[in-house]
């Protein structure tokens, strides 16, 4: 990051002796880069070696699969914000690529993460043949899938509302576009960035589970890490192992939380625009460490002032640059003139190759599937939908009532809201084998059993959203509710429930994206060789996927993302806007 | 006063700003502005809302490029942010990741000067404005008059000729904005500040006679120069001089010189009767005003200036609340005093079932807008209008906000005299007793 604060170069500069607080915080720094290093180096080896012995159950080696695991996810997060810097910025600074680019985000959020990974494998194994480095990039993209679009979204936003006075300011120093992003805009867009960070990653340890062991067609790759781990164990049937990956996951999720993104959230706290006081600081011991040393901030300040440097680099311009950065700004020009002509030949273009897209992929679905496979798509598509909507329903009529009550009580909630947001991280799938267990012992009816599995892990996202939401609602509406005596379900309906309402709108659309995305695991479980198998669009795609049969895996793509985006649409957004317009908090 | 009042750093000639809309229609924020600002002057520009003062400050600054019209800067034509003016926000527009000293430095830093040369220059803006010892102090410690001293540094840091200052002192209460304004003058007396001309915009008259040696006076609609003041008090000034006195009472009188509401449009077709932009202010400020007008306190007539002072109100507030007043035909402005018509005193004397009654009489007589709506409604089989048609019909002749903004006083106008009713879930009107 960029926008450090250089002004910590001015004070540690002061006295570089190391203090007792270096004496903590060096091994954490020493330690961590030696992982990095370790781990980077098992990426390079050789794609035979890893499915020649792919993984042992042999619970020793999970601290290094851990390792693996943390780095895919890792690499992934580096890989989103990358990302998110560059579609991001380009979709808000030229209006034309903003009318492609931002639709696009938004089919490309619908597609089941799964998917994404059905049809990139083949392609990244062959980009690197012989090394496992490609079934490493198929497995991190699969995961960046999952964490870049909410991230870019969120930047974006960020980009377009940016205060117009600061704006002002840099136009009136004449900051130049460097400049206005690394001091102004990505500082700006900090606080909203980080949070959906978080989210991305605690959505992201499913998606790390389910990639280690892909199955393509008859294409097996495995690599090595939790998910793999988990695999192996469900294909051995242990489950004592099972528990162990439970356990390794649980620290993994610890150690992130503690020591990337506390110490995150707590920094981009000084990125809050609103010039009052927070009524809660986040806090990172971490942060609190490293700001205590001496030695260790001495030793960062060089960097510290480099980055600063860097975001306030201003380039000496060679004249073929001079020229360059003209023609830019002739574009950019063009770009702004509405110039009728421009728009539509470029509308034109868009059309063109939305349609020579759709109509290529029509001709390769119809090539392996007939019209009653899309017909046969399309129910199962609905009976998915109704396990969405069904398990929705009962996680509201579950969390809504308690995570009320426990929002009402602010020690309680400052002890639940951690638990809720860290089991919303923990990958549900790791529990999948415990269940799939109990459906065979106790000879179950796999398409009502395994559904709730759908939900198992993004449930906790209602749980927190409305805790978070009674949390915050106004002392002085409930007095005034106390006061009149209102209780019983008038105070549900006109009181509570309004109130936390928008909170539970944004739990609930996260709740219901995470289910969709895992029914393609949650409707096709196994252990050992027993496989059990929910009717719907989830276990079609995953058959498709197991099967290699590309035409289906196209269709059942195309299918989800469109329930998906009909849903969004049709049900949540209308929700969205009604909550934005009548239920706000003033 | 500075005796070199003779070069022009800054001229502006014939200066439009305009915006078309998609209906083809232009909508004039400013029209035929002649600027020109001297080496060691202060210039007030002074005017309410809505009368393009600040946009005419960021056309100086090089922020907004006028749609015709001549702006130049030593003789050279602008054509984007120039280095010879600084702003400062009434916002104070400080970057909150940034401390003082890091803000203070964001301008020197764009511009490539050497670290060492920042700091040092940096340095000693924040000795000057007196902001000593807050250097590494984030914005939100700091309280609003300490967050617009930096504001300031800010701006002299790159030693500007011209500090360009908008509505500097209006967001800070009372006694901050004083010291501020005194600290600011002091500094500027003494020739201790990096600057050769000061320009700046507000709303608050005893402000502009405070600090300007010129004052221009905007008029709304679209924004031209209404008058020019040139205002030769020695500093300090005293506003309890009867000289300071009359001059501000001079400038209310001229800024409430009977005129039509808005200028005449110069478009081919004139726009209807009922598309004339409406500000929206309370019905609880209108019966106020009315009231306290009407108290033995004044008896139906009171002096601009002292009203607004004895009600603690900027021109700002006031000005608005008299206008609607005009409007509605229960008080008349004039020359800087208003007073209540016959029936705004019925008005003030009558009880809550009366007043409803006269206000939605005045509404229906004065108010085309009102009239229009209510026609429709009587008209309409459903008798119900969706707002979105009375949108349609205001957008031609004024931008969307004062479309809104005009929308918002119909209504709540019309929902205080109960003449016709809005329901916000189906976005429509409708009559009263249709439901």
């Amino acid at each position: 990051m960029v926008w450090i604060n250089t002004n910590v170069s001015v004070k540690a500069a002061a006295g570089a002796t190391p203090n007792r607080w270096d004496l903590l915080a060096l091994p954490l720094v020493v330690g961590l880069l030696a992982l990095i290093a370790v781990g980077g180096h098992q990426i390079t080896a050789p794609l035979e070696g890893v499915e020649a012995a792919p993984v042992t159950l042999d619970p020793w080696m999970l601290p290094d699969y851990a390792l693996r695991s943390t780095l895919r996810m890792l690499a992934a997060m580096a890989a989103s914000l990358v990302f998110t810097f560059t579609y991001a910025t380009l979709a808000a600074k030229s209006r034309r690529a903003g009318l492609l680019l931002i639709p696009l985000l938004d089919v490309l959020q619908s597609v089941p993460v799964l998917g994404y990974i059905s049809f990139t494998v083949a392609f990244f194994l062959a980009l690197f043949p012989g090394s496992v480095l490609g079934a490493e990039c198929a497995a991190v993209f699969a995961i960046f899938t999952s964490q870049a679009w909410n991230m870019a979204f969120s930047f974006y936003q960020s980009l377009r509302t940016v205060p117009r006075d600061l704006d002002e300011v840099a136009d009136g120093f004449g900051f130049s576009g460097w400049q206005r992003f690394w001091t102004l805009e990505a500082p700006f867009a900090a606080p909203g960035l980080v949070w959906n960070m978080m989210m991305s990653m605690s959505g992201g340890w499913f998606f790390v589970v389910a990639s280690e062991a892909i199955t393509v067609g008859d294409r097996t790759i495995t690599l090595p890490g939790i998910g793999s781990y988990l695999a192996e164990a469900i294909a051995q049937r242990e489950l004592g192992a099972v528990g162990w990956a439970v356990l390794a996951m649980l620290l993994v999720i610890l150690a992130y939380d503690q020591f990337l993104f506390r110490p995150l959230v707590a920094w981009a706290d000084k990125f809050r625009v609103e010039l009052t006081g927070a009524p809660v600081v986040p806090e990172s011991w971490l942060l609190d460490l490293v700001n205590r040393t001496r030695f260790l901030r001495a030793g960062l300040a060089p960097f510290g002032a480099l980055l600063g440097r860097a975001a306030w680099w201003r380039p000496a311009l060679p004249a073929a640059a001079v020229n360059g950065l003209a023609a830019r700004l002739a574009l950019l020009r063009l770009d702004r003139v509405p110039a009728r002509a421009v728009d539509m030949a470029w509308y034109a273009a868009l059309a063109v190759a939305g349609l020579y897209g759709g109509w290529s992929m029509a001709v390769f679905v119809a090539s392996g599937v007939g019209w009653s496979g899309v017909g046969t798509a399309f129910l199962l598509g609905g009976a998915t939908l109704l396990r969405v909507v069904v398990l929705i329903v009962l996680a509201t009529l579950v969390w809504v009532p308690l995570g009320v009550m426990i929002g009402l009580r602010p020690r309680l909630a400052e002890k639940v809201q951690p638990a809720a947001q860290f089991l919303a991280a923990f990958p549900a799938n790791l529990l999948f084998p415990v269940a799939v267990v109990a459906i065979v012992r106790f000879d179950l009816n796999p398409d009502v059993w395994l559904s709730p599995l759908m939900i198992l892990g993004t449930q906790w996202y209602i749980l927190f959203n409305v805790v978070a939401g009674a949390s915050a609602f106004p002392g002085d509406l409930t007095e005034a509710a106390a006061s009149f005596r209102i209780r019983g379900w008038q105070w549900w309906r006109e009181v509570m429930l309004p109130g936390v309402f928008p909170h539970y709108v944004t739990g609930a659309v996260t709740a219901s994206g995470g289910a969709w995305n895992a029914s393609i695991v949650a409707e096709a479980a196994s252990w050992g060789d027993t496989q059990l198998t929910a009717h719907g669009l989830g276990s079609y795609i995953a058959q498709a996927t197991a099967a290699g049969d590309y035409p289906r895996i196209v269709l059942g793509i195309a299918v989800m993302s469109l329930f998906v985006i009909l849903f969004n649409r049709l049900l949540w957004r209308p929700l969205y806007a009604f909550a934005e317009r009548r239920l706000r908090l003033a | 006063m500075p005796n070199t009042m003779n070069t022009a750093l800054f001229e502006l000639n014939g200066v439009r700003q305009a915006y078309a809309k998609p209906s083809g229609q232009t909508y004039v924020v400013l029209d035929g502005v002649d600027l020109t600002l001297r080496d060691g002057e202060v210039v007030g520009l002074l005017g309410r809302s809505g009368s393009g003062k600040s946009t005419l400050l960021r056309i100086v600054a090089g922020l907004v490029r006028p749609t015709a019209g001549a702006v130049r800067h030593d003789g050279q034509a602008v054509n984007g942010p120039t280095d010879g003016v600084a702003m400062v926000f009434q916002t104070f527009a400080l970057f909150p990741w940034l401390t003082v000293r890091e803000n203070v430095m964001a301008g020197l830093k764009a511009k490539g000067v050497p670290a060492r040369e920042a700091a040092a220059r940096a340095e000693e803006a924040i000795d000057l404005i007196g902001l000593s010892g807050f250097e590494s102090a984030y914005p939100r410690e700091l309280s609003g008059g300490m967050r617009q001293r930096v504001g300031f540094a800010r701006a002299l840091v790159v030693h500007p000729e011209i500090l360009l200052m908008d509505e500097p002192f209006s967001a800070l209460d009372v006694l901050t904005a004083e010291t501020l304004r005194t600290d600011l003058l002091d500094l500027w007396m003494e020739r201790r500040l990096p600057i050769k001309s000061i320009l700046m915009v507000t709303h608050n008259i005893e402000e502009a006679v405070l600090m300007c040696d010129r004052i221009l006076v905007f008029s709304s609609n679209p924004g031209r120069v209404a008058a020019e003041i040139r205002v030769e008090l020695p500093h300090p000034r005293n506003r309890l001089d009867p000289q300071f006195r009359a001059m501000v009472d001079d400038i209310y009188g001229r800024m409430t010189a009977r005129r039509p509401l808005a200028a005449p449009s110069p478009a081919a077709n004139p726009p209807p009767a009922h598309a004339m932009p409406l500000e929206h202010v309370s019905t609880n400020q209108l019966a106020g005003l009315l009231g306290t007008l009407a108290s033995p306190v004044y008896h139906g007539k009171a002096d601009l200036p002292h009203l607004a002072a004895s009600l603690r109100h900027e021109i700002d507030d006031l000005f608005p609340i008299a206008e609607a007043l005009q409007r509605l035909g229960f008080a008349d402005v004039a020359e800087g005093d208003i007073h209540l018509t016959e029936p705004g005193r019925l008005f003030a004397e009558a009880g809550l079932e009366e007043r409803k009654r006269l206000f939605a009489e005045h509404l229906i007589r004065y108010v085309p807008l009102a009239a229009h709506i209510h026609g429709l409604l009587k008209e309409a089989a459903t008798q119900r209008v969706p707002s979105s048609r009375i949108r349609a019909e205001l957008i031609p002749f004024m931008s969307g906000d004062y479309a809104e903004e005009t929308l918002k006083a119909v209504t709540s106008w019309a929902r205080y005299a109960e003449l016709f009713t809005y329901d916000d879930q189906t976005e429509t009107f409708a009559l009263e007793d249709a439901d």
